[in-house]
């Protein structure tokens, strides 16, 4: 089984810890002049997303993660799993609730997006920065409304409830940052 | 690379000439290629492999020394008198925002000082080179640190004692840790972080079991021994590392061969006992206080540099 020592640690190292897969965000060496070395070290558990401290006694090794983000097609949900398609290879995965998250709002059928596997399964999904969505719900634009930068609540085809400006009717297509959930702009 | 950081390099280094040829201190070289290497355990030196230069059975291997120390006692030994060394020091898997595997060290020697005359010293330098700082410096023994900010004694607490101070920190350590690695942990993690930011702290009357080549005060009817070392810090940047030196080559040749069973107890490369160093002291070495400062980081601090690689010419990954 691979290792990495302490001295291999830098940020986004994927390790195993306790059993969990973790990623580390901060690595700080800390020596005294005379005295032990240590790194201390912030990391994210990648199945919780919860981040701790750490501090590791330099010249200590952890067990590599058999983590690797790949690029996979997203091909249909069957209301418990998610499935996704390399490419490529043909070959499929399913995605669990919990490695969808709420980015289950963001999923299109065919769209490409990133997912971490552990192991070879999906730990969580990555979506693109944006992702162009259909209005499938919204109420038509109050007349006389006009104020600057009025907005209104719009349902996507993914069931994603989204604040729009006025002008944005039913059937229209938008693109949306994932990272905030934000409207960016109407797509012709 | 910033030519303004090349200029303000070199003007320390004038200015730490200046203040050493005021005071009569004699500036020395010693070599760099050493025979025999530290065996202090927490630190690592690097070999070099000399080639068969077929000469009177030398070693093939000698180490880039890791502090001019040994040498410079030799000199002491040798009645060169106060002394001090710019030199480039090497410590293997040094690396971080605060470390560089190789870096410039100001390595000083006073005769009949003690070490807190040598203290005060270290002080009116760095408040020279230094002159951002406020100039009321603090000054703390290490077991005063200890009492005021976890409330226990490093001297006398147990092992016990010193772990669960550290559970208590909230202190989450992977690896096992004897008493000095957990007194190590507490300051850096509990201790340094805390000190003013905008002067110099003066840390000093160490753990015995912190000794290294100090001299060890003894114990009185209200006091536990104490080595008598001293840590020098900007803010919480540790500058420099200072002894009351050990004169007694009994007592040096004991720590040193401790130190290499250490080392062969932990897995770590054997590295050769110093027998020159150790044959030196047997003549005698003149009372003195010494100091090991590292200028890089002065300089960091001069600059207002978050990073050790900020204030070098080339950064390890570009050497």
């Amino acid at each position: 089984m691979a290792t990495y020592s302490t001295n291999e640690f830098k940020s986004g190292l994927k390790f195993l810890l306790d059993g969990d897969p973790y990623t580390i965000i901060e690595n700080e060496f800390v020596k005294p002049g005379k005295g032990q070395a240590f790194n201390r070290v912030k990391i994210r558990n990648l199945k919780t997303g919860r981040v701790i401290d750490k501090t590791w006694k330099s010249g200590e090794s952890v067990e590599a993660a058999d983590v690797m983000d790949v690029d996979l097609q997203f091909l249909y949900a069957d209301g418990e799993f998610w499935h996704f398609m390399d490419p490529n290879s043909y070959e499929q995965v399913a995605a669990d609730a919990t490695a969808i998250g709420k980015n289950k709002l963001w999923l299109k059928d065919g769209a490409i997006c990133q997912v971490t596997l552990w192991n070879e399964v999906p730990l969580y999904i990555t979506p693109s920065n944006f992702v162009e969505l259909l209005v499938t719900q919204c109420d038509p634009g109050v007349r006389g409304d006009t104020a600057q930068g009025a907005t209104k609540p719009a349902t996507t085809e993914t069931g994603a409830t989204i604040k729009v400006p006025l002008f944005v009717e039913e059937g229209d297509t938008l693109k949306i940052d994932t990272r905030t959930g934000d409207y960016v702009s109407r797509v012709k | 690379m910033d030519l303004a950081i090349l200029t303000e390099r070199a003007q320390m280094l004038h200015d730490i000439r200046d203040f050493f040829y005021a005071r009569q201190v004699l500036e020395v070289e010693t070599p760099a290629l050493s025979q025999a290497g530290n065996t202090d355990p927490a630190i690592d030196s690097f070999s070099v492999d000399i080639g068969n230069t077929n000469t009177n059975s030398l070693p093939l291997l000698r180490y880039l020394h890791t502090s001019p120390e040994y040498f410079m006692k030799r000199l002491l030994v040798a009645g060169a008198g106060d002394i001090y060394q710019i030199a480039k020091v090497w410590r293997k898997e040094e690396q971080g925002v605060r470390h560089n595997p190789e870096f410039t060290m100001l390595e000083w020697y006073r005769i009949g000082f003690s070490y807190h005359q040598l203290m005060r010293e270290v002080e009116t330098l760095l408040l020279l080179l230094l002159p951002c700082l406020n100039e009321s410096s603090c000054f703390i023994t290490y077991q005063q640190a200890f009492l005021e900010k976890l409330n226990i004694d490093p001297h006398s607490a147990t092992h016990t004692e010193l772990r669960c101070c550290m559970q208590n920190q909230a202190i989450d350590i992977i690896g096992e840790l004897d008493r000095s690695a957990i007194l190590d942990v507490l300051m850096t993690h509990c201790i340094e972080p805390h000190f003013a930011q905008d002067r110099l702290t003066f840390v000093y009357d160490y753990p015995v079991i912190q000794q290294a080549l100090a001299s060890v005060a003894h114990a009185t009817k209200t006091a536990l021994p104490v080595a008598e070392r001293f840590e020098v810090y900007s803010g919480c940047l540790e500058l420099a590392n200072g002894y009351q030196e050990q004169v007694d080559a009994v007592v040096n040749r004991a720590v040193l061969q401790q130190d290499a069973a250490m080392r062969m107890r932990l897995g770590k490369t054997t590295i050769p006992v110093d027998e020159l160093f150790l044959q030196a002291m047997e003549q005698g070495m003149p009372a003195a206080s010494g100091v090991a400062l590292g200028l890089d980081r002065v300089l960091m601090q001069r600059l207002h540099k978050e990073r050790l690689e900020d204030v070098l010419s080339f950064p390890w990954t570009m050497a």
